[in-house]
């Protein structure tokens, strides 16, 4: 019944599609609204961070360090259970993409971080010396600038988060792990063990092998085109 | 035109300017000169807040600088020439020297692009205007970064070592567009070792060891009969 070969077990995923469907659709979803907020976080305390200012710094580098330095399961559950337990519950949907988000902000607020260090100084000095303030110096010079070391790993981040959304099977989630775990061990569905978790693991890798590709292929363009200007330097 | 007053500069317990005061008059040629590690360009950076002084005060055309109008004030009076050039390489020539004018000083395309050609002209080289700045030599850069200073049409333009990066053979064409630069009515403040630019442009010239300013005066005074001792260690040091 639950063999991988088993002709009845893929029969029963093909029957019963439409919950794969229902958890890809959610998984989407959540991933979609959390990267919203991980952006935003990530650009916010990715700047706090580069802002020079010692107050700034520390706060980001606090957040950075404690979602860093605790798994996702544990912030999932504190926002989940522990709220709920204190009767401020937010439900299942919203704990996914405040967890995720917040979560994967973290590693978006390093990346940018990175980005903007890759910057050498004097063309934050040139900006300034031309009278450019903070935003203009970030929109016209540094950010362009720091988009094409920020990209790749920001794909990366996404990359991860989209797995991470499984994680929401700790608190209950709808998506599509915690559907295909439902499926397996439901009581009119279940049973098809190997097929299902063959059939949801196809689905992720479908999702996040292009964005990975993608951005390696970025990453080896950008190494090309500085092999270039090097030479073009040496010229 | 430009007036430091008592300014002191600490970098964590590092003194490096030692109440420096000191006076640039509209359209003067000023060139700071002075051992490594004297506080020379940290003097220069001072003038347009780069480095804010840990106490003292930096005057632009009659207005204080301070950390609150420093944006404004050094864009409407100030511009900078680096000693690594500094240009933007995710833009053209081009679109270097039209970035502030059309974004800061209000200016349409057309006429930011005209002032670009003047500038780029004045400088000669018209012919790179749609290239990016890293297929450019390191005379070449400089050149540009010095008409992207000009586009701003400031009264003041700073020049912090402008020469001390590039290939012997290239300084001199920096230099001639300096030297240049030199009869127009510009305020230059220059920091510099090209002694022979310094006779031959400045109106007066200050010798800095230190953090501080330990003489002040005319190029000829300074290269017949400079009255520290130091500066004439200097001055046998350097000129050869």
């Amino acid at each position: 019944m639950s063999g991988i070969f088993s002709s009845r077990a893929w029969n029963k995923i093909w029957t019963y599609r439409a919950t794969f469907l229902l958890g890809l659709s959610n998984t989407l979803k959540t991933a979609g609204v959390a990267l919203v907020i991980a952006l935003l976080l990530g650009i916010i305390f990715g700047l706090m961070a580069t802002s020079g200012k010692k107050l700034l710094v520390m706060i980001s580098r606090i957040y950075v360090e404690i979602i860093q330095n605790t798994p996702v399961l544990l912030q999932m559950c504190f926002l989940y259970y522990a709220l709920a337990f204190s009767g401020h519950s937010l439900g299942i949907i919203v704990t996914g993409f405040l967890a995720l988000g917040i979560y994967t902000g973290a590693y978006m607020a390093e990346v940018i971080r990175a980005g903007i260090e890759s910057v050498p100084k004097g063309q934050f000095e040139a900006a300034q010396s031309q009278g450019f303030g903070y935003l203009g110096r970030m929109y016209y010079i540094i950010l362009p600038q720091s988009i094409k070391v920020i990209l790749p790993p920001m794909v990366n981040t996404i990359v991860n988060m989209i797995k991470n959304t499984s994680c929401l099977y700790i608190v209950g989630g709808a998506d599509l792990l915690s559907l295909t775990y439902s499926f397996v061990t439901g009581e009119n569905t279940g049973g098809s063990y190997a097929p299902a978790y063959i059939v949801c693991g196809t689905i992720f890798f479908l999702l996040c092998f292009p964005l990975s590709t993608l951005a390696t292929m970025w990453e080896t363009s950008l190494k090309q085109r500085d092999r270039k200007t090097d030479t073009a330097k040496e010229a | 035109m430009i007036k430091l007053e008592n300014v002191n500069k600490y970098f964590g317990d590092l003194h490096v300017l030692k109440n420096v005061n000191l006076e640039v008059a509209e359209g003067e040629k000023l060139v700071i000169i002075g051992p490594s590690g004297s506080g020379k360009s940290t003097t220069v950076r001072c003038m347009n807040f780069l480095e804010e002084p840990t106490s003292g005060h930096v005057y632009i055309d009659g207005r204080e600088l301070t950390s609150r109008n420093k944006v404004k004030l050094v864009r409407e009076t100030t511009s900078m020439v680096f000693q690594s050039f500094n240009l933007y390489p995710h833009m053209t020539v081009l679109k270097n020297l039209t970035l502030a004018p059309t974004k800061l000083h209000h200016k349409s395309k057309k006429e930011a692009e005209e002032l670009a050609y003047h500038y780029l002209d004045v400088v000669g080289l018209t012919d790179k205007a749609h290239v990016y700045p890293t297929t450019l030599s390191g005379g070449q850069q400089q050149r540009i970064a010095i008409a992207r200073a000009l586009c701003a049409q400031s009264k003041i333009i700073l020049f912090d070592e402008p020469t001390s990066a590039l290939d012997p053979e290239t300084i001199q064409e920096v230099l001639d567009v300096m030297i240049k630069l030199a009869e127009e009515n510009i305020t230059m403040v220059v920091v510099t070792h090209e002694m022979g630019f310094a006779r031959q442009v400045a109106d007066r010239v200050v010798f800095m060891a230190d953090g501080e300013i330990l003489e002040t005066g005319t190029p000829e005074h300074f290269f017949t009969e400079p009255e520290h001792e130091r500066v004439k260690q200097f001055l046998g040091k350097i000129i050869r």
